[in-house]
């Protein structure tokens, strides 16, 4: 399968400090990959750096094209929708602005209207609380708004970072699950990046561990899963 | 006695209204940059000139308006693409020597090209000098009802269009709006734009009340800040109450209490006492206090 | 540049060298002998420039080394000004015996004010000075005052003669009296900004949050700052009302308050000797310009204020510290510590830009 999302030698940090330095990776079409890692080792700096919030040195294809130059508003325009850590909700606006911001790219507006519906089967609270502020809504809750701001851009591929921080697990599993469904029934690809190892392994089909801005294992997710110094480090057990 | 009050009270919601514009303005550039724009005045007075060019070139007057009032638009979004671009992440000193610098130099402008000489503004409505129902001049209702027009139209078109949510989201969370696509320094240049346009707009509706020269809008930036601060200088709606507000308190305390000698004090006074009570303004946020 | 930093972090150092004294001897001899030759015109306009100087300093110590803005220290200049005349032309006082009550009246008020102001981050603070600057002739020409302010005609004062049957002319001797306050008050300034209360004050205003957990009192700190600021300027304007010998409430306008911040500008925000350059240019600059037309000063400041931030943030005395070190011996204090910038900067940024070069 020819992948959608490639990175190569890619360097990144904020001011002097490096982070990443000089990793590889890359996300199958229609595929879901894992980024695992502990606190620190670069993950939400590997995200940044993909959808061009910050600047980074080496190379970033989507597709056939570069984007690594890119502007971060470009690169969404490309299909890259990105569910950033902490969530990134526009607390002061209401559920329904957020979400037509998410569509603010977007022309066609039976296809967005079609496709806010299908949101809605995915994350039906969010239609009940279409009119309310945003900030007022649980961290479950507005986590499910980010994922479904991020589901009307139409994009080819989902950036997630980090989206069980600070839910329950029972609200977790709902996320992941629907997570799977839509990279299955609607073919976005998926790149999570996750401190919970194991919900990440089980959705996804191949996954890499990042230590300290370094790559430091890559593989299918199953065989990553079963890997000794994984389960002992990450896993738990 | 009465008519003195009612007089007073409308009389200062005309001026209210003027103070509410360009509260309205200075808050649209502080959501978005978080810096105060101290030459507001300024940019809203060389518009002003600007009208009064055209009418003595012999334009009719709404065209006039029309000319002047887009001319400053484009003035806001290159004095954001000019100036303000570099200092988006300058340390507040930076900012404030940029804004200062530039409210000195259109200031100076202006002198030079229109000379410091009061000029006298016509007004669409019929002057200040006749008095309808004892209490009201028939400029002071032609301009609340264009400023309130205004104001109206700027509601909407935040509220209910899709530039105008991406306008505000970029001022809200400008690294989640790039995140949905919108162009953030795109938004700030047309916020700068809206809200020279707005300045222009007071600048040429109160021209006629206070005559034209190249200070006439200093005390009235003055009054704004206080209405802007007084509402919540993060809250729109907030900055057209206080401005408002600001406008019938300033007139009665000049009419009954200090004097209109010291009515400028009266805008220094709810500075500091929003600031010393209630920073965030009656609408606004709860503001980072500093030690 | 830390987002909250109020402006770049280096300052002169703070010991005292023997190439230093030896500078400031010479340069000490060169001004008193300015006295003896220069014409009663330059004089007076010598004298303005200490004077003005003392009064860029106070926003020096405030602005500069503890980075709260005030776009309003016209206001103090107006104070130490009409306390000085009120005393002579309504009390009859000797000119040398107001400085004191000038000094201690800024203060008074420069401390009044400095409560407020601990509340207020830069630019709240730089909006209520700014408001202050525009109220200041207002209240200086309220009725109820007039019998001590002389309204909106002002009070003129008598020129001081020279004491002691000295062999000099008047202007001369106002120069020299002008001469040794100013003296008096740069070397206050100079004490207080290389001890360990101009540290105290560049680690308020660099790292606020740092400086109170090494138990640094801010309160009392910054309220301090803002009397001694005002003080400096208050006696700044006493000087300039003995050297002028007339007061009026519009020439405490908000123009002032401008100037004596662009003195700061140009002449280094941070710098004390920079209020030197600076008090140079107050008194040089408007003066010519105003001779090319009543808009140039305005031009002037407006230019120099943009370009200044653009292009020469730390001042004229910034850009000779290199040349001037091999003079002086001066050097920058150690830069801060670079800090992070910040996350998510806009690509077009000076932020991204300088994070990219790195």
């Amino acid at each position: 399968m020819p992948a959608l999302l490639e990175a190569r030698g890619l360097h990144a940090g904020y001011g002097q400090t490096k982070v990443l330095h000089g990793i590889d990776f890359a996300v199958e079409q229609g595929g879901v990959t894992a980024l695992l890692g502990a606190n620190g080792a670069g993950k939400t700096t590997t995200l940044r750096a993909v959808c061009g919030l910050i600047r980074a040195q080496g190379e970033i294809r989507l597709g056939t094209d570069r984007i690594d130059r890119l502007a971060a508003e470009e690169i969404v325009r490309r299909g890259v929708g990105h569910v950033p850590d902490g969530r990134g909700t526009f607390l002061e606006l209401t559920v329904e602005e957020n979400l037509r911001l998410g569509a603010y790219t977007r022309k066609d507006r039976a296809a967005v209207a079609a496709d806010v519906e299908r949101i809605f089967g995915y994350f039906p609270v969010l239609r009940q609380r279409l009119r309310q502020q945003a900030g007022t809504l649980s961290g479950g809750e507005q986590q499910m708004l980010a994922i479904a701001r991020a589901l009307l851009v139409k994009p080819r591929l989902l950036l997630l970072d980090e989206p069980s921080f600070g839910l329950a697990p029972l609200i977790v599993q709902g996320i992941f699950a629907i997570l799977r469904r839509i990279n299955v029934e609607e073919g976005v690809s998926i790149l999570v990046v996750e401190q919970n190892a194991s919900l990440a392994l089980d959705i996804a089909d191949h996954a890499y561990l990042l230590e300290t801005g370094h790559i430091v294992m890559a593989g299918g997710a199953a065989e990553i899963r079963r890997d000794e110094s994984v389960r002992r480090s990450y896993l738990g057990y | 006695m009465m008519i003195g009050l009612a007089h007073q009270i409308t009389s200062g919601i005309a001026n209210g209204s003027i103070y509410a514009a360009v509260a309205l303005a200075l808050v649209m550039i502080y959501q978005s940059t978080h810096h105060l724009n101290f030459a507001q005045g300024e940019m809203a007075t060389l518009s002003t000139y600007i009208c009064l060019t055209l009418i003595d070139a012999g334009l009719p007057y709404w065209g006039a308006f029309a000319i002047a009032v887009a001319a400053s638009f484009v003035m806001g979004l290159l004095t954001e693409r000019i100036l303000m671009r570099p200092m988006l992440n300058a340390p507040p000193l930076s900012a404030v020597g940029v804004f200062i610098g530039l409210l000195l130099l259109i200031n100076a402008f202006d002198g030079w090209v229109w000379d410091y000489v009061i000029k006298p503004f016509p007004s669409p409505f019929g002057g200040s000098n006749a008095v309808l129902g004892g209490f009201v001049s028939p400029h002071e209702l032609g301009e609340t009802a264009v400023t309130l027009v205004m104001l109206v139209a700027i509601y909407l078109f935040f509220r209910h269009t899709t530039l105008g949510l991406a306008m505000r989201a970029a001022a809200y969370n400008p690294v989640s709006s790039r995140l949905c696509g919108v162009r953030v320094n795109r938004m700030l240049g047309l916020g700068w734009g809206l809200a020279a346009a707005i300045g222009a707009i007071a600048g040429i509706m109160v021209a006629p009340i206070v005559f034209l020269d190249p200070n006439m809008m200093g005390g009235i930036l003055l009054y704004a800040f206080a209405g802007a601060l007084l509402g919540g200088i993060d809250n729109a709606l907030g900055a057209v109450i206080g401005g408002f507000t600001v406008g019938v308190v300033e007139n009665l305390f000049g009419a009954y209490v200090v004097g209109t000698e010291l009515k400028l004090t009266v805008a220094l006074i709810i500075i500091v006492a929003v600031l010393l009570v209630k920073p965030a303004g009656l609408l606004g946020r709860t503001v980072q206090t500093r030690v | 540049m830390h987002r909250d930093s109020m402006i770049p972090p280096t300052t002169e150092d703070g010991r005292v060298t023997a190439r230093q004294m030896a500078v400031i001897s010479v340069g000490m001899v060169v001004m008193v002998g300015l006295a003896f030759v220069a014409s009663p015109y330059h004089l007076f306009q010598l004298t303005m420039l200490v004077a003005y100087a003392c009064a860029v300093l106070g926003l020096t110590i405030l602005t500069g080394i503890n980075g709260q803005i005030s776009l309003g220290h016209g206001a103090f200049f107006a104070i130490g000004s009409y306390t000085s005349a009120i005393l002579m032309a309504n009390y009859g006082w000797p000119y040398w015996a107001t400085i004191p009550p000038a000094a201690v009246a800024s203060a008074l008020v420069g401390f009044l004010i400095g409560f407020p102001a601990l509340r207020l981050g830069g630019l709240y603070l730089a909006l209520t000075t700014f408001s202050l600057a525009v109220a200041v002739p207002q209240i200086l020409k309220v009725n109820a005052l007039e019998g001590l302010t002389g309204g909106v005609q002002g009070l003129t004062t008598d020129k001081p003669d020279t004491p002691f049957g000295l062999p000099l002319s008047s202007d001369q001797w106002i120069y020299l009296f002008t001469l040794a306050i100013g003296a008096v008050v740069f070397l206050l300034g100079w004490n207080l900004a290389r001890g360990r209360t101009g540290r105290a004050m560049m680690a308020v205003r660099d790292h606020p949050v740092a400086a109170e957990a090494m138990g640094i009192n801010l309160a009392a700190l910054k309220t301090r700052t803002f009397a001694v600021s005002a003080m400096f300027t208050g006696i700044a304007g006493a000087l300039s009302t003995i050297a002028v010998q007339f007061v009026a409430p519009d020439s405490f306008n908000f123009l002032l308050s401008i100037t004596i911040f662009v003195g700061l500008v140009v002449g280094g925000v941070d710098s004390i000797i920079g209020a030197l350059f600076g008090g140079a240019f107050i008194e040089l600059v408007p003066n010519i310009a105003n001779d090319i037309s009543k808009a140039a000063p305005g031009a002037i400041y407006g230019l120099i204020l943009i370009g200044f931030m653009f292009l020469m943030p730390r001042g004229v005395a910034g850009a000779l510290a290199g040349l001037g070190h091999r003079i002086t011996g001066w050097r920058p204090l150690a830069e801060a510590a670079p800090v992070a910038v910040n996350v998510a900067p806009a690509p077009d940024s000076a932020a991204a830009r300088s994070a990219q070069r790195r």
